[in-house]
């Protein structure tokens, strides 16, 4: 550690700091706006002066911005010397030269940077009497609005946006004080990564336009720390509530997962919550047929009566349900009629992987890990689709080979456009070997298009060569050959080397592929990390839980007698022609969130509580268990899965369901199966008050709680609390050094705004104080080793007549829930089946075309999109995730023209 | 070319205004000294160009030699090295090295080889001006020629080294013309300044270790080559080595352009070469070396131009390129004008000069409009102390503020009378500077 002192206090720094992030750590406050700790430092706003003296005679020093200012030992600075605090206070006022100081109609205000900052410089009162200038905004798509006049120029967006996510189309115009952040013209913004924009941004300029669609304050929310539900990352989330409605999603802080960004399917895929197809009361069949409601006791008597008819009643849980949820379910009806809610193919995917990552033989790394990769492979997945928050991560990951060399010319890494200008294009190596391009190819060493069996023939390959003792692969291409010995080159000479496939690779082998370079890594005695992707919030954590267990399509080889299906709309999952079949032969329990057709089948619907509304766990890819907390408390008959299946089983007298509480039913899963004995930790027990409060879940400031519903009635009602968190309902409780598990919104004094987490790490940029939450549950041991799998596909075949369909992710549109939701449906492009150019031009189609193809047990209808580079023989399928049940699979095409392909 | 060369820079200037072809620069003596440099070591070349003590002519005045030496040399240096020449010559009043890129180009094609050689650079740039588009062709076509002749290219005159030559035109902002802010713009990105360290020749172009030097500096190394460090010394009249370009503008009789000894005396240069004011016109004060350079007063007049003595009278030598502010000119409207063209030319990073430069040129406006206010000069005042090089992030805003401090301290009458009096004095009088 670096010593140095402020105003004769003294304090410690790592060594690589600049003096801002040492001040903000050691917890002295001095305002910003440029620097950002995942961004780094570029010296723009000049903003952060501090007076720096040469040594201890020294008593004229001079002016220096302490985020350009590397911290060296005993050096000394004054924050409190009147001439820096006075450029500081004047920096503010520039800054609110053309600002309009709109804050009583800005969606930011009230956790503004630039409020806050402003009052910690104690400027008060501008001078400026001449007109400001005005910008003309932009229409930037559903996710952001853009508000240009209250724009600082501070040069964050651009920066996360071009440098730091690899967008191109937003910039800056102009100059001098007409600098314009925005894009060439008016249009959607195509990142993936957008949404970050209103979190980095200072100001009111980019601000969430779904929270502005049914905007409130800050602080008239009650927030609850959650975990997206969107994708299988587990990416740590912040929600805000106001009177039952779910107003919006922030990025929380989470330094091993997360850190300070979240993608747009996670910040914007909540509107299911709030939708119209929700299910907020219990209903059943009457005898006419139909579906009314009934009373919570009605229900849970009628599910007690069905549970008591007899016959074999099967469970099909759900990996976007938490484990909860599928415990109490499989608890109810018993291990060997659990069914994980996966369709067959997907559910051989999903225990593959549980079982590669379960062996304790690789490691599996958090999403800080995949950014500090120094060499890696992405096999078959295509991860910018699939997991975009973990393509960022190698974003960085690949730009962090510049650091090196940077720092031997004495460039820290802090410091952001001469790391940038000089590391140049150093990038470590990455390798993408998928059917199609993918968004990380821009910074890739090498890209192969190839069809699953030949990507999986390249993995075996790249194993083969790092390791003798694997298996080789008969009959290698020459193109292959070498492309493997390069990438088994790359990997070895790393130091923390990096493979990456999943689920969305489609194929077993793709899989095995790859877990046979981590173990020849591993052999090697290479520390390889191995992600596998999953695609649900969930999906490993239920892989775990029912890790023998058959897709829940083998539940109706013999008809049962009940079928009980959580959260799972199963029509996406399976052929709905064969599905409606063994439905219709059965009688059927559903509890969901949301309308599906499954609910329109079923003899009794509950409505189950989402993620906004009740508590729960889940398993990221990662191995990581994650609590999240419901910011919605009052919800009439919604209530939790887990709830509505003991209840029942109770009624109905079976056994094994004597939990009424949260903490009562993680304790029973955490005994009842091993490899979850650790979940209890994941986060405090509800019971947990600290100076014999709640935690508070909103912040102080909260306005309107008695005028609420004054037109009414000004008595003001006892506020709800839930039985199953350590949160009181409102602003009453504790705030302060909590568990970091349980951040229910981000405040400190003087600190309204996101970037009040400083007040909350134990090092900037790094940890959270008390460790980042969540309970990894794999972790691999010092002896397992992982067998080498043996089965190598042979070398892909294009069939006469015939394509090879596999699934192309989207990031808009493949996850059920995020789909629902108004502004995701606008950026879900239509679905699309993909070919090559040569492969249309056989079948005489064009672009946009109509094409038709059998896919999943019914005809798809898709129009044709050209991609070059997509190998011969390959069809891709996009936004059809529902039939990813049937992919990868042998497809004929059908043009509209010929009739015939 | 002999010893007794005391103008080297514009010797070889043709009458009737077109340069020297490369035939008769050749006569001339053109390329000898590229001749020489090549038999020399790059070391001998620095330690030679040190010794004359030339001092950068863009304004700086940052020595060359020490420039050239931080470059990292020896066998296990980085390649590429590029070495850049600054013609984007957009200070105000400035139009010295216009006059050497159109009319001598193979003096500066010369110039750039052997300086190139020094840093041994791989490519050279020359980023000019892109409304000097005479130059720019003039260059184009002398860089094909000492091509043809086989003084640029991969093995020039059978040495060994090779260099390539790019012309460039600028995109046409004063902010590129700021060092760093060059390079970026070479590489085709936004202008922004560069925050140093790192400095350029540890990581400049590209990354890569970097030279930038102004137009007139370079044009002195083929002569300091040829005529040695001791005769470079001569010619000066002060410690530093050479000659200079002075120009002259405002209202004087013969306003233009002189290579005189550095350390020519300022009234010198006003009364014999500019040949004093117009009838009717009194010199109240000059702006010394640019925009960027504070008022020097009458009564300094006696002050030697260059780089240290102009220090002594709070200002600076800056490009050396002189105008004159006569008793029929409003200070202030000179001072708006002067501001505007900053204002505008900021290039909107750092937030003093995006957002503090407008402020200045619309207060300057309201007080020669006659709508000032008590305060303004508090408030321009306020700007001249927080708009330096420690609170900006490159040297435009403090250039900027130079004239305008030395203008609140020399000219606050006038200030104050034109808040007064709700008027600009000169009103009906005064000569426009737009």
């Amino acid at each position: 550690m670096t010593k140095f002192t402020v105003d004769g206090e003294e304090y410690s720094a790592k060594p690589d700091e600049n003096l801002l992030q040492a001040c903000l750590g050691a917890g002295v406050d001095l305002p910003y706006f440029c620097w950002h700790p995942a961004l780094g430092s570029v010296g723009a706003c000049r903003q952060c002066a501090v007076r720096q003296y040469a040594n201890e005679e020294d008593k004229t020093g001079k002016l220096v911005m302490a985020c350009m200012t590397p911290v060296a030992e005993g050096a000394r600075f004054s924050v409190a010397d009147p001439e820096a605090a006075a450029l500081r206070a004047s920096v503010i006022e520039w800054l609110m030269i053309n600002h309009p100081h709109d804050c009583p109609v800005c969606e930011e205000g009230g956790e503004c940077h630039l409020q806050d900052m402003t009052m910690m410089t104690g400027h008060t009162t501008r001078r400026y009497r001449f007109t400001k200038r005005t910008h003309r905004n932009q229409d930037l798509g559903p996710f952001i609005k853009h508000e240009m006049n209250r724009c600082i120029g501070c040069y964050r967006c651009t920066r996360f946006y071009r440098d730091y996510a690899g967008g191109r189309d937003l910039d800056v115009f102009a100059a001098h004080d007409h600098v314009y952040f925005g894009r060439h013209a008016d249009g959607t913004l195509e990142s993936e990564f957008s949404g970050n924009l209103a979190e980095v941004c200072p100001t009111g300029v980019f601000t969430d336009k779904t929270f502005s669609a049914h905007y409130v304050r800050k602080w008239d929310m009650r927030g609850a720390p959650s975990v997206c539900t969107h994708c299988g990352l587990g990416c740590n989330t912040t929600v805000n509530e106001r009177a039952g409605k779910l107003r919006r999603v922030l990025n929380r802080y989470n330094g091993a997962v997360n850190g300070y960004f979240l993608c747009d399917r996670g910040r914007f895929g909540y509107g299911f919550v709030n939708a119209p197809a929700r299910i907020r009361t219990p209903r059943a069949r009457t005898a006419d047929g139909a579906l009314a409601a009934v009373s919570r006791a009605d229900a849970i008597a009628r599910f007690a009566a069905l549970l008591g008819a007899g016959g074999r009643v099967v469970g099909i849980g759900s990996p976007r349900a938490s484990l909860e949820a599928n415990f109490a379910l499989r608890a109810l009806v018993g291990h060997e009629n659990f069914y994980p809610g996966v369709s067959t193919r997907e559910g051989a995917l999903l225990q593959l992987i549980a079982g590669i990552l379960g062996a304790g033989a690789v490691h599996v790394p958090s999403i800080r890990d995949v950014e500090q990769a120094d060499a890696a492979l992405l096999l078959g997945s295509d991860l910018p689709n699939a997991a975009p928050r973990a393509a960022l991560a190698l974003r960085q990951a690949v730009r962090e080979a510049g650091f090196a060399p940077s720092a031997k010319v004495e460039i820290a890494p802090w410091h952001d456009a001469a790391v940038r200008t000089f590391a140049g294009d150093v990038r470590n190596p990455l390798f993408i070997a998928t059917p199609a391009p993918t968004r990380l190819d821009d910074i890739a060493l090498d890209t192969l298009r190839a069809a699953p069996a030949d990507i999986a023939r390249l993995g075996f390959a790249v194993a083969a060569c790092i390791d003798g003792a694997a298996p080789a692969v008969a009959g290698l291409s020459a193109d292959l050959a070498a492309r493997a010995s390069v990438i088994a080159q790359a990997l070895l000479a790393a130091k923390r080397p990096l493979v990456v496939s999943g689920v969305e690779a489609g194929e077993e082998s793709v899989i095995q592929a790859a877990a046979n370079i981590a173990a020849a890594l591993r052999a090697r005695g290479k520390s390889g990390a191995l992600l596998l992707n999953v695609p649900e919030c969930n999906s490993l954590g239920l892989a775990l839980m029912a890790q023998d267990r058959p897709g829940f399509e083998a539940a109706f080889a013999e008809p049962p007698a009940l079928v009980i299906v959580l959260e799972n709309d199963l029509f996406r999952r399976a052929e709905s022609v064969a599905l409606d079949a063994a439905l219709a032969a059965t009688r059927l329990v559903v509890l969901d969130h949301s309308e599906s057709p499954a609910t329109d089948r079923a003899a009794l619907v509950l409505p189950a509580a989402s993620f906004a509304e009740c508590g729960g766990t889940l398993v990221s890819a990662e191995g990581r268990a994650q609590r999240f907390y419901p910011p919605i408390i009052e919800q009439g008959d919604v209530r939790e899965a887990w709830r509505w299946l003991g209840e029942a089983g109770h009624a109905a007298g079976r056994g094994g369901c004597g939990w009424d509480t949260q903490d009562g039913i993680v304790a029973a899963l955490a005994s009842a199966l091993p490899c979850f004995a650790a979940v209890a930790r994941a986060a405090p027990l509800e019971t947990l008050r600290i100076a014999g409060n709640r935690i508070s879940s909103e912040p102080h400031r909260f306005s309107g709680r008695t005028a609420m519903h004054a037109a009414q009635n000004v008595r003001e009602p006892k506020p709800p609390v839930s039985a199953d968190s350590p949160f009181s309902a409102t602003m009453e409780g504790y705030y302060g050094k909590m568990p970091p598990a349980l951040l229910p919104f981000t405040w400190a004094p003087g600190w309204n705004s996101a970037q009040a987490i400083n007040k909350f790490q134990a090092e900037i940029g790094g940890a959270l104080k008390g460790g980042d939450p969540g309970v990894r549950l794999l972790e691999a041991g010092t002896t397992a080793a992982l067998p080498y799998y043996t089965e190598i596909p042979a070398p892909f075949a294009p069939r006469p007549g015939m394509w090879r369909a596999v699934m192309l992710p989207r990031v808009f549109g493949d996850e059920e829930q995020s789909a629902r939701a108004a502004p995701i449906r606008e950026r879900m492009a239509p679905p699309a089946l993909v070919l090559n150019e040569e492969d249309a031009a056989s079948i005489g189609a064009a672009p946009g075309e109509m094409l038709a193809c059998e896919l999943g047990g019914g005809i798809q209808h898709l129009a044709l999109e050209i991609q070059p580079g997509l190998p011969r023989g390959v069809a891709g399928v996009a936004g059809v995730a529902a039939r990813a049940h049937a992919l990868p699979g042998w497809i004929r095409i059908t043009t509209a023209g010929t009739g015939a392909s | 070319m002999d010893k007794q060369l005391t103008t080297p820079l514009t010797a070889m200037l043709q009458p009737g205004g077109m340069p020297l072809d490369v035939t008769g620069y050749e006569q001339a003596g053109g390329y000898e000294a590229l001749r020489k440099a090549l038999t020399m070591t790059p070391e001998a070349i620095i330690a030679e160009v040190k010794r004359s003590k030339l001092r950068g002519r863009g304004g700086g005045g940052f020595p060359t030699g020490r420039k050239w030496e931080a470059v990292p040399a020896g066998p296990g240096a980085p390649r590429q090295r590029y070495l850049v020449v600054n013609a984007d010559e957009m200070e105000p009043c400035s139009f010295k090295d216009r006059l050497l890129l159109e009319r001598t180009p193979h003096q500066m094609i010369e110039a750039v080889i052997i300086s190139a050689f020094a840093i041994q650079a791989d490519i050279a740039y020359i980023f000019v001006r892109a409304e000097y588009v005479l130059a720019i062709q003039r260059l184009t076509r002398a860089a094909a020629e000492a091509q043809s002749r086989g003084y640029l290219g991969a093995n020039i005159l059978g040495s060994g080294f090779a260099l390539t030559i790019h012309v460039h035109a600028s995109g046409g902002r004063y902010i590129c013309g700021e060092s760093s802010a060059l390079l970026t713009a070479l590489e085709g990105r936004r202008p922004l300044p560069r925050s140093r360290p790192p400095r350029s020749a540890m990581s400049g172009l590209w990354g890569k270790p970097s030279v930038v030097n102004n137009v007139e500096t370079l044009c002195n190394i083929p002569h300091i080559i040829t005529h040695g460090a001791d005769w470079f010394l001569s010619l000066s009249r002060c410690a530093d080595g050479g000659t200079k370009l002075y120009g002259m503008s405002g209202r004087v009789q013969r306003p233009g352009l002189w290579e005189l000894p550095l350390g020519t005396k300022l009234t010198e240069i006003l009364e014999e070469h500019a040949g004093g004011m117009q009838p009717g016109y009194e010199c109240r004060a000059v702006l010394p070396g640019g925009g960027s350079t504070a008022f020097v007063m009458r009564d300094d007049f006696d002050v030697a131009m260059d780089f240290t003595a102009m220090r002594t009278v709070g200002s600076s030598l800056g490009t050396g390129n002189i105008l004159a502010l006569d008793d029929r000119r409003c200070p202030v409207g000179m001072l708006h004008n002067l501001e505007h063209f900053f204002a505008q030319e900021s290039c909107g990073w750092c937030t003093p000069c995006r957002d503090g430069l407008p402020w200045v040129e619309r207060i300057l406006a309201a007080i020669e409009a006659g709508e000032g206010e008590a305060g303004d000069l508090d408030t321009l005042a306020h700007h001249v102390s927080f708009l330096h090089s420690d609170s900006t992030f490159c040297d435009l805003a403090p250039g900027a503020m130079a004239p305008l401090g030395s203008a609140l301290k020399h000219f606050r009458a006038e200030f104050e009378q034109h808040i007064r009096e709700k008027r600009c004095p000169w009103h009906d009088t005064a000569e426009g500077w737009a």
